[in-house]
């Protein structure tokens, strides 16, 4: 028999077991199971938690936003322009903050036993779907009322892009997720830094503003954040209004990729020592 | 036979002390040298070998230097030496959880530890959720388990309990649930960390009684850690001693053990005073009453089974205490503890007082071997609750060299299989 197991101080650069990672798919699917099941147990409400925080944030941002501030929403119905900003951003903003602690919340485990731990951050960025799935319902039903109470919302054949929209959303959120919690297990600092970047991230993107308001001259800087073209042709292929481009849809595409590998390429080599470090 | 493992200059090296502003230059500087310069790691040449007691020079220890053997297909390989001798630190290396500093390990088959059962489980998922759970995490599919299940069940013994939430569990059955499940993992190479210092005797018994089939009925290889020399005996075929990070003496198990004792005995000390200091002490404690130094009454460390064994203690007050007692632990060569002394709650002293107390222990019956003693001060029992004040491991050191002074009972020689206690008698 040959030898099945090798064990070197450093790997290469380049060197990611993906057929490793395909392995152990069951514990992906049981940790993915374990998130969903566990985030709710012992609650009251339950998965129903799911729907009333979206439906309170609409809320408070009809009244701030919309009602205070008074800021256009392209002449969409204010509820479905916010929640549907809210539920594509939070999805986004939750498997980030949940993936960049990925090393530090679970040292234990990791510290007693080995698995590809690529499992753990993927698993995050997979369960939230379920969350971001629950929620889009409750988008599709405030849309439907709208519909038929007569708004002048319609959908066009851009929809067909929403999977491919939630795929950059959570192949976004996971590169970054990543990459922060691969350089947060020596050097602390980096998660207060992060914390505050994800929060201030949100009012450079067209969530509770459309697009269409910034003037053209400063448009490229929102438009440099890869979330920004995704929210905006999510609106667009949903309810018609909005500002679609495939030039920024490909570069947050491009983005997306090339962040991606990146993250694995550090979260690979730092997997291997952090222990040491942390 | 073909070797199931290949350990080769497995070194492993830990940078001592904080993270600071000044570990990121050095970073920097370590990562310019090795990925710009493409030149050898320097700190890798330097550090010091890991002695604890001792303060080194060099930021950097090496818990582990060199180690090279290997394991052949089917033995029960114990690794045996003193704390922080590098057992754990080589079974995360071999289980991945770090990776070494240098060299490299080549194995056959798939490797499961043991490093601490019920790793992972939830405490808000049930029983079987959990087994699940933890058989992934250990590298089972789904049907594995599946087809285990109902063995795994049956052996942890918490059947009746399998549809509740973990959190609900005894920490026992926590580690039942978590054995049981390691145990029919079925790999080509298990490695354990003393697992067995928890669950009551029932189930150690059902453990080892496992192992040994896992070993012997399937040719597979088990890497077995402990500081029970009397486990290590027993279960393993071959054995290796740590020491310093070392790989000091590679043999079969028994003469493995008998080479640690002998070691330890060698360092058996004639002092009958000690004075304590802080590389007696493993963990910080109050010290509302500390231990200055403890000496044999006699000036002697050689005793008789009838003897009487007097331990005076030299005692300082950091704070006004009163119903406090002083005891102590009895070990053999082995680690073996052997029994426990200890006086009444009756002493009391005052702050920065200083003063002797002398604590006879009689009728120890103790047969003819070496002992060491670790004592200390506290108070309580176990129904008040017992307070440690100050605990120093290792203290004193003695032989007992005869049965009786007087009179010469009717043995040529004590066999060690007799055990430590001579009970005395009497006909009636």
């Amino acid at each position: 028999m040959d030898y099945t197991t090798v064990i070197k101080p450093k790997n290469k650069l380049l060197e990611v077991d993906f057929k490793e990672i395909w392995r152990y798919r069951d514990l992906f699917s049981m940790f993915v199971k374990r998130n969903i099941i566990t985030q709710y147990k012992q609650t009251i409400l339950g998965p129903a938690w799911f729907v009333i925080q979206p439906v309170l944030q609409t809320i408070m941002f009809m009244i701030v936003f919309g009602g205070i501030a008074g800021i256009s929403t392209d002449g969409l119905p204010q509820a479905l322009f916010y929640m549907l900003g809210i539920v594509s951003w939070n999805y986004f903003s939750d498997c980030l903050n949940k993936t960049s602690s990925t090393f530090t919340d679970n040292q234990a485990i990791f510290g007693k036993v080995y698995f590809p731990r690529l499992i753990v951050p993927l698993s995050t960025v997979a369960s939230n779907l379920v969350r971001m799935g629950i929620q889009f319902v409750l988008f599709i039903a405030v849309y439907l009322y709208f519909v038929f109470t007569g708004s002048h919302i319609a959908p066009n054949i851009y929809i067909l892009l929403i999977p491919l929209l939630v795929l950059m959303l959570a192949g976004l959120s996971l590169g970054f997720g990543i990459i922060i919690s691969s350089m947060t297990t020596k050097y602390r600092d980096l998660t207060i830094l992060f914390t505050f970047i994800v929060q201030l991230w949100q009012y450079a993107t067209p969530v509770m503003y459309p697009l269409s308001i910034i003037p053209d001259r400063y448009r490229w800087i929102v438009a440099l954040n890869p979330i920004t073209s995704i929210v905006e042709t999510f609106k667009y292929g949903t309810m018609g209004t909005g500002v679609f481009s495939w030039a920024q849809l490909t570069y947050s595409f491009v983005f997306m990729v090339i962040l991606l590998a990146v993250g694995v390429v550090v979260f690979n080599k730092v997997q291997r020592s952090f222990m040491d470090t942390v | 036979m073909p070797s199931a493992i290949e350990f080769e200059n497995i070194s492993k090296q830990y940078r001592l002390g904080i993270v600071s502003t000044q570990t990121i230059s050095h970073d920097l500087k370590r990562w310019w040298i090795t990925n710009i310069r493409g030149k050898e790691d320097p700190y890798l040449k330097i550090g010091e070998v890991n002695d604890r007691a001792h303060k080194g020079n060099s930021d950097y220890i090496w818990a582990l230097k060199d180690i090279n053997f290997k394991v052949e297909q089917g033995d029960v390989l114990g690794i045996i030496g003193k704390n922080g001798a590098g057992k754990s630190t080589l079974l995360k290396i071999l289980s991945k959880v770090t990776a070494p500093s240098t060299g490299e390990i080549r194995a056959r088959g798939r490797i499961a530890s043991l490093l601490e059962v019920g790793t992972g489980f939830h405490p808000e998922m049930t029983g079987i959720e959990n087994i699940y759970m933890n058989g992934a995490i250990m590298g089972m599919t789904k049907p594995e388990i599946k087809r285990k299940l109902d063995e795994i069940i049956d052996f942890s013994g918490v059947e009746r309990y399998i549809e509740t939430p973990v959190k609900r569990y005894s920490s026992g059955m926590t580690v039942r649930l978590g054995f049981a499940i390691a145990a029919h993992l079925e790999p080509e190479i298990l490695v354990v960390d003393e697992v067995l210092a928890v669950g009551d005797a029932e189930f150690q018994k059902k453990a080892i009684g496992k192992m040994q089939d896992v070993s012997r009925g399937d040719g597979r290889t088990v890497l077995f850690v402990s500081h029970n020399m009397g486990a290590v005996k027993n279960l393993c075929s071959k054995g290796i001693i740590l020491e310093n990070g070392c790989l000091v003496y590679a043999s079969d198990a028994v003469s493995a053990v008998d080479e640690y004792v002998r070691k330890k005995e060698s360092l058996f000390s004639n002092d009958t005073e000690i004075v304590i200091s802080s590389r007696h002490r493993e963990r910080i404690m109050s010290l509302d009453v500390e231990v200055l130094t403890v000496k044999f009454e006699k000036e002697s460390n050689n005793f008789s089974t009838k003897d009487p064994i007097s331990i005076t203690f030299k005692l300082k007050g950091n704070k006004d205490t009163d119903h406090f007692h002083v005891g102590g632990i009895v070990l053999d060569f082995e680690d073996r503890p052997i029994g426990i002394f200890f006086g009444e709650d009756i002493l009391c002293i005052k702050k920065g007082e200083i003063k002797d107390v002398t604590l006879m222990i009689n009728n120890h019956n103790l047969s003819v071997g070496k002992y060491y003693v670790n004592a200390g001060t506290g108070k309580g029992n176990h129904i008040t609750g017992v307070a440690d004040f100050d605990i120093v491991n290792n203290v004193l050191d003695f032989e007992i060299d005869e049965f009786d002074k007087d009179q010469q009972l009717g043995f040529a020689k004590w066999y060690s299989a007799w055990g430590n206690i001579l009970f005395s008698t009497s006909y009636k």
